[in-house]
């Protein structure tokens, strides 16, 4: 029951002293323009994305035409003075996936650690500091990345990392060649290390967003807290973990300076984690601009159309995955 | 006796996983560690040296005398295209995020809000590339120049200033909206002069987060602004860049020019962490005093 509220309008038996502003003409037509303007500008964000995508299908036409669809299956790039190819973009995705394989097996079990480790265990004053530094690792320019590996990372692979992996797991074969250091294995590692700060980052966001109550539960019933975590927490995070993971999998795919410094610059589909190898990415670093002629400026942008294509494909799924999570209709998948 | 142990061997195994976890926040923050390391112990003496900041950079050589300063011309054309770079797209970005924000109503708010966080993860060098194919296509004479380098860190430079302009204008409370409608104010001036003005912090931090990864970006540069060893020529020519130094020198193979580049590598490091730093700071303060409302 609410009170009965005295309408103050109806007790003043003059008009209002105040005069109602009125939306006038001036008032509509500043909305309107301004609607207008921000619309406008709003628009050419998706302008912008439809720039790219209309720039590199315009670019890629030459070799579309002479190559068709085998471009996407042709494993041979063969840039001569001709300029007659063939090209085919097999070599670099192999080597784009191959990269971002190791980068994901060494990044995704450190990153996973060190966001259960900042979610559970973390002392409450180290967790602020701790997440900190794992962020300005994300912000370290990739070409900074690139030139560490270059001249910290790789004399070390050289002279020890691989050599022992060869002397211990060679018989494997992943390992067959010369422990040169510049390889894709080497490329993979230095992206590992620019991807788990965006791994860690999400999946500490997602398992800070399971509910309190449901890891009391667990607790209640005895669990320990590593066992709180994983049949509490990571099952309601898992599709917010999974987003994460393949949000990495998209920024190591795309990435360009960490690579193009280590990993050999070869054209050819790499046959062992020693051999030298190309992603799409570093392949248009390298030879965008000491192309054979305008063929090959059109191939290299048709890969990247390729590399745009890929990392669109994975990016949305990720955000899709994340967003389920994060916007509270996530819980336990399946 | 029997279930002690159980119990005991499933704490074991907890507190394993919780050191285990500790160890992986190690490693993960070791390369931070090397690099900053790395980056003082073989740039620091390079660094301060006098005039390192200012002069030309020196003719490659590979004498131990060879001299190595600097990077003026690199510092020079990264603030121009820069600035550039973000007298576009900081218009462009908190315009578009107003219309994403404030009239979310309209399913066109959402498209775009999604298509920036779409383009957030379109490779950097996609951003060089798609820009070259316009430049070689329609304007060859200034395919390598301050304006496709601009246009090439905008295209980055945008979406990031999109989203974070969103958040900081989604964390505005709508009673602040409605107070100011209810004045009578029009929606644009409620817009601009109250909610955005009440968002400030959060633009601030995230144009300064996207000028700071601009800065950083080699891979869009390499085939726009090209690199150039020499001072500022005008907007139609070829620039230099502290990335691009970077890059270039690295795989110069002349021992000076590396080590300008590690002086180069210290200096960018430090001003990328340094403002990471502070606009973390920032934010956590606004977060603060919007959380105190």
């Amino acid at each position: 029951m609410d009170p009965p509220t005295p309408s103050p309008v109806s007790s003043v038996p003059a008009p209002l002293p105040v005069k109602i502003p009125r939306r006038s003409d001036h008032h509509r037509w500043g909305d309107r323009i301004f609607y207008g303007l921000v619309f406008a500008v709003g628009l050419s964000v998706i302008g912008l994305a439809l720039a790219i995508v209309v720039s590199l299908v315009y670019s890629s036409q030459q070799s579309f035409r002479v190559f068709g669809w085998s471009f996407l299956w042709g494993t041979v790039w063969n840039p001569t003075p001709t300029d007659t190819g063939p090209f085919g973009v097999v070599p670099f995705i192999a080597g784009t996936l191959v990269t971002s394989a190791i980068a994901l097996f060494i990044a995704i079990p450190l990153a996973l650690g060190a966001a259960i480790f900042l979610t559970t265990h973390c002392p409450r004053w180290l967790r602020g500091p701790a997440g900190t530094a794992i962020e300005l690792l994300a912000a370290v320019p990739s070409v900074i990345y690139g030139f560490w590996g270059l001249f910290i990372v790789h004399p070390y692979m050289a002279s020890t990392v691989e050599p022992g992996l060869k002397k211990y797991l060679g018989f494997t074969g992943l390992f067959n060649g010369t422990p040169i250091g510049i390889d894709v294995l080497t490329a993979g590692l230095i992206l590992a290390v620019m991807i788990v700060p965006t791994i860690c980052a999400v999946s500490r966001d997602t398992l800070l967003a399971v509910p309190q109550a449901q890891k009391e539960a667990a607790l209640s019933l005895g669990a320990t807290d590593w066992e709180t975590t994983r049949v509490a927490s990571i099952p309601y995070a898992r599709s917010g973990i999974i987003g994460g993971i393949i949000l990495g999998l998209g920024r190591a795919m795309g990435e360009t300076m960490a690579v193009v410094m280590v990993i050999g610059d070869t054209d050819k589909v790499p046959t062992s984690l020693f051999s030298q190898g190309q992603t799409i990415a570093s392949l248009i670093a390298n030879e965008l601009l000491s192309n054979q002629g305008p063929l090959q400026i059109s191939a290299i942008l048709e890969a990247g159309l390729v590399l745009l294509f890929i990392s669109l494909m994975v990016n949305v799924g990720a955000r899709l995955l994340v967003w389920r999570v994060l916007r509270g209709g996530g819980g336990i998948v399946e | 006796m029997m279930s002690f142990d159980r119990h005991a061997r499933r704490k074991l195994f907890s507190h394993a996983i919780a050191v285990l976890s500790g160890l992986a926040v190690i490693a993960v923050l070791y390369p931070l560690v090397s690099i900053v390391y790395e980056a003082f112990a073989l740039g620091g003496g390079v660094l301060f040296q006098s005039g390192f900041l200012t002069s030309l950079p020196p003719q490659a050589c590979s004498a131990l005398s060879c001299k190595t300063v600097g990077i003026g011309p690199a510092i020079q054309g990264t603030l121009i295209v820069v600035g550039m770079a973000a007298g576009i797209s900081v218009p462009i970005g908190v315009l578009a995020a107003i219309f994403a924000s404030e009239y979310r109503a309209r399913g066109v708010g959402r498209v775009i809000s999604f298509t920036a966080d779409v383009l957030t993860g379109v490779p950097s060098i996609i951003c060089g590339a798609f820009v070259y194919g316009y430049f070689v296509l329609y304007n060859p004479t200034i395919a390598y120049s301050y304006y496709s380098g601009s246009l090439a860190l905008s295209a980055i430079m945008i979406p990031i200033i999109v989203r974070t302009t969103e958040e900081a204008l989604r964390v505005v409370p709508n009673s602040t909206r409605e107070a100011a409608l209810a004045l009578g104010i029009s929606k644009w001036k409620a817009t601009l002069r109250i909610v955005l003005v009440a968002a400030i912090p959060g633009v601030a931090t995230g144009v300064l987060l996207a000028v700071m990864r601009a800065a950083g970006e080699a891979a869009p540069l390499i085939f726009t602004l090209f690199g150039s060893q020499f001072w500022f020529n005008g907007f139609n020519q070829p620039g230099a860049a502290l990335p691009l130094v970077i890059y270039y020198y690295a795989l110069s193979g002349y021992p000076n020019l590396v080590k300008v580049a590690w002086g180069a590598v210290l200096f960018l490091l430090v001003l990328i962490l340094i403002v990471n730093v502070v606009s973390r700071l920032l934010i956590h303060r606004m977060r603060v005093r919007m959380g105190g409302v």
